[in-house]
């Protein structure tokens, strides 16, 4: 089975400062990964180069792309890099308002994706639009509201239709359920949970939260100082903690 | 003549923007930046047209200015007497005569020549910009044609109002690459855009200029199942009875009591001239005001 | 179906003087398919230690585990999580679910793991569900809440929804009342005829003679203080 994604030695450096480095692994269709470390390990400055959203100093990034598989989404050209973004990757950032169009109607945020890649039916648009809703559980009488009315756990649920509307096939959170209310939190999470299987997405997921990585991910990426310092299977890195940090980071969990 | 060089602009100044409007007419469509030069009038008065007139006027030019239509408005009077004053060059308000238009939010009803050319004053050029603030991002919006927010902005028209409102700066595709707001025109107007005149485009705040060749293909933007439709009032002229004009509504007394006229004052007037007469309107005399 | 080859683990805590804690060396352990070994020894002797090590929860140090064809002490995360869909199935003391979810769809998550349909992968968590006494007003609600009875009863229907050709069960029969025991005796003693491999942890004496064709005494390949 070909790697839906082959991440090979990515590096990126702020000056003289490491963002990431050496950072390597495979990820397969269907295949959900977490990514765990403190705030300044270098988890999102990872995921925003896988992303596209910065460029590596050094590695490969390669997507297996529809029609010509495996390509470096580094050196492809940007436009390559930018249709991917609307088609097959999706980004889920930590606040909603990043990812969404806060002036436009939550019909019209779901649709925006649809009419990029040139649907030009409003019938249809709008049906699309309001299964999506229906999905993450947004009823459709609010179809017309902005954005701004919604709770933030809204938001969050508007922002998954918005990204998986067009069918991608990567999914990249950022601290999906960061800034939640904990009740919030476990209906957001039981629903990626579901969207994931549905839909055999791949998913790699960062967050400081190990609770959300247990539930959600099938592998876990431990970081530290730009380094990854231990990986396999999420349980196992969690129950049987190899690196010293780790231990300290799993232990360090308050049990309720 | 007076003191000032032909057309108030400097010579070097004009070149750069005649440079800016032929690649403009090179990439029909496309905002080319140019540098504005402050003119003796307030932004929001004209000074993009102002300025890409002043570059293509010849001394053998005969100069039109309308807005919304009308030649004897403050705006347009204003406009006039400056080339007359800086350029000496001859002036009318007979679409068919001029050579050189300038316009605010209207394209004169009577077909133009290939030898005339149509000015237009752009207040906010860049279409995209109400959904997205960033000019960098639509900068690479339009350079990857990257336009499906553009349809965002009319499936927000129909959800709200059932149907595509946007009625004026409706927006278009040119020659099927940029996607182009026409100025403030009337989409009612927006066929019009299909022509045998050139078009050229002023933003004088922001700093741009865009043309449209002759007779290049300017599609307005919409759906399948919601055409585009220009529209306009359901009614005829009440001065010249046409049937065919934009129309301006004019409310006549406290009582409620309005009328319907053409919006482009020559095209009324011309028709009243040839003895049309509308249900509100009085047969034409040389002297009616 | 599951062979163990002389395989040790200990644990080193980093956070506490860096102390090195063996606690099995050398065991070795073979399950035919419809076969169901105990697994005996004091507290303490690593019997769940083996378990998990087993499942791919803990890391092997050495030696070989393998489940089918798949050796657990070298496999690839994705290759586990293969082996975990369709092929090892696990029942454990505790639940572990996302809140909130009901204990219906709980119990049906394995099937629609591996592409049953949500209407049968539904149907067949009724049937365990009703099986096991689990009251039929409770299965829209979240097994958070439940007793640890029923939350095991919960467990016990999860881990028996899809038929794995592999088991492991860790203490399945605790905190039952005799019915739901008998219940349970008989769905292992069912899985068995169907012929699945079986390690299982019984504090139950009279359940472990009942349901176990041998016993596999851990202490022997047991290092740690605790022996």
């Amino acid at each position: 089975m070909t790697p839906l994604l082959q991440v090979e030695t990515i590096a990126k450096f702020y000056g003289s400062r490491i963002g990431c480095a050496d950072v390597s692994f495979d990820l397969y269709p269907g295949e959900v990964m977490g990514i765990v470390g403190e705030s300044g390990s270098g988890k999102s400055t990872l995921l925003n180069c896988l992303a596209g959203h910065l460029t590596p100093d050094r590695g490969a990034v390669r997507f297996d792309t529809r029609a010509q598989g495996l390509r470096d989404t580094i050196t492809m050209s940007e436009p390559e890099r930018r249709m991917l973004g609307r088609t097959d990757w999706a980004f889920v950032h930590q606040h909603a308002r990043d990812g969404l169009r806060m002036n436009v109607s939550a019909g019209g945020n779901v649709g925006e994706r649809l009419m990029a890649v040139n649907a030009r039916h409003y019938g249809d648009i709008r049906n699309e639009a309001i299964d999506w809703l229906g999905r993450v559980e947004i009823t459709e009488d609010r179809i017309d509201d902005r954005p701004t009315a919604f709770s933030g756990g809204m938001q969050q649920r508007l922002q998954i239709a918005r990204n998986l509307v067009t069918g991608p096939r990567l999914v990249f959170m950022d601290e999906p359920t960061g800034g939640l209310d904990v009740s919030v939190q476990a209906r957001l999470l039981d629903l990626l949970r579901g969207l994931v299987r549905e839909m055999n997405l791949s998913a790699i997921i960062v967050t400081h939260d190990l609770a959300v990585v247990r539930l959600l991910a099938d592998r876990l990426m431990v970081m530290k100082d730009g380094h990854v310092i231990e990986t396999g299977l999420t349980d196992q890195v969690l129950d049987d903690p190899q690196h010293a940090y780790t231990q300290l980071l799993v232990s360090s969990v308050l049990q309720v | 003549m007076s003191d000032y060089n032909f057309a108030y602009l400097d010579e070097q100044t004009k070149r750069m923007i005649r440079r800016a409007i032929l690649k403009g007419l090179a990439i029909p469509g496309y905002q080319v930046p140019f540098a504005s030069r402050e003119m003796p009038m307030p932004y929001g008065w004209g000074t993009g047209g102002v300025q890409v007139s002043a570059a293509v006027l010849t001394p053998d030019d005969t100069f039109k200015v309308i807005d919304q239509g009308a030649d004897d408005t403050t705006n347009a009077v204003s406009i006039r007497r400056f080339f007359q004053k800086t350029a000496g060059v001859a002036v009318t308000e007979a679409t068919s005569e001029a050579s050189v238009i300038q316009t605010r939010h209207r394209i004169p009803e009577q077909d133009l020549r290939a030898d005339q050319i149509l000015v237009y004053q752009v207040p906010i050029p860049e279409p995209l910009r109400f959904l997205e603030p960033s000019e960098v991002e639509t900068r690479k919006m339009h350079a990857l044609e990257e336009y499906g927010l553009m349809h965002v902005k009319l499936y927000e028209d129909i959800s709200q109002h059932g149907d595509i409102a946007t009625a004026y700066a409706y927006p278009v595709k040119v020659e099927g690459r940029y996607v182009m707001d026409p100025s403030p025109i009337p989409k009612f107007d927006n066929p019009k855009l299909e022509m045998a005149g050139i078009q050229l485009f002023g933003a004088g705040r922001e700093q741009r200029i865009y043309a449209i060749p002759p007779y290049t293909q300017v599609v307005s933007l919409d759906f399948d199942d919601y055409p585009f439709q220009p529209t306009k009032a359901d009614h005829a002229c009440d001065l010249c009875g046409a049937e065919d004009s934009y129309l301006d509504e004019l409310i006549v007394d406290d009582a409620g009591g309005r009328m319907f006229m053409c919006s482009d004052t020559d095209y009324c007037a011309t028709r009243r001239k040839q003895g049309h007469v509308g249900a509100q309107g009085v047969p034409y005399k040389e002297d009616a005001a | 179906m599951i062979s163990i080859e002389n395989v040790s683990k200990s644990f080193v805590l980093h956070n506490q003087g860096t102390a090195e804690i063996p606690v099995m060396q050398g065991a070795s352990l073979t399950v035919s398919a419809g076969e169901c070994v105990a697994l005996v020894g004091a507290s303490g002797a690593g019997k769940s230690t083996l378990m998990r090590m087993i499942y791919g929860n803990y890391l092997t140090a050495s030696g070989r585990i393998m489940v089918g064809d798949v050796d657990v002490a070298r496999a690839a995360p994705r290759e586990i999580i293969q082996l975990r869909r369709r092929t090892l199935g696990y029942v454990s003391q505790f639940l572990r679910v996302v809140p909130r979810v009901s204990t219906l769809d709980v119990v049906a998550e394995p099937l629609l793991a591996t592409g049953t349909d949500a209407d049968a992968a539904r149907t067949q968590a009724e049937t365990l569900l009703t099986r096991l006494n689990i009251p039929q007003r409770l299965w829209a609600l979240s097994p958070t809440t439940f007793s640890g009875g029923e939350q095991q009863r919960v467990n016990i229907a999860r881990g028996f929804a899809f038929p794995y050709p592999a088991l492991l069960l860790d203490e399945p029969t605790a905190s039952l009342d005799p019915t739901n025991r008998a219940t349970v005796l008989a769905m292992i003693a069912e899985a068995k005829t169907r012929g699945a491999a079986i390690i299982g942890i019984f504090h139950d004496h009279a359940a472990r003679d009942e349901i176990c064709d041998r016993q596999f005494d851990m202490t022997k390949f047991t290092m740690g203080p605790a022996a």
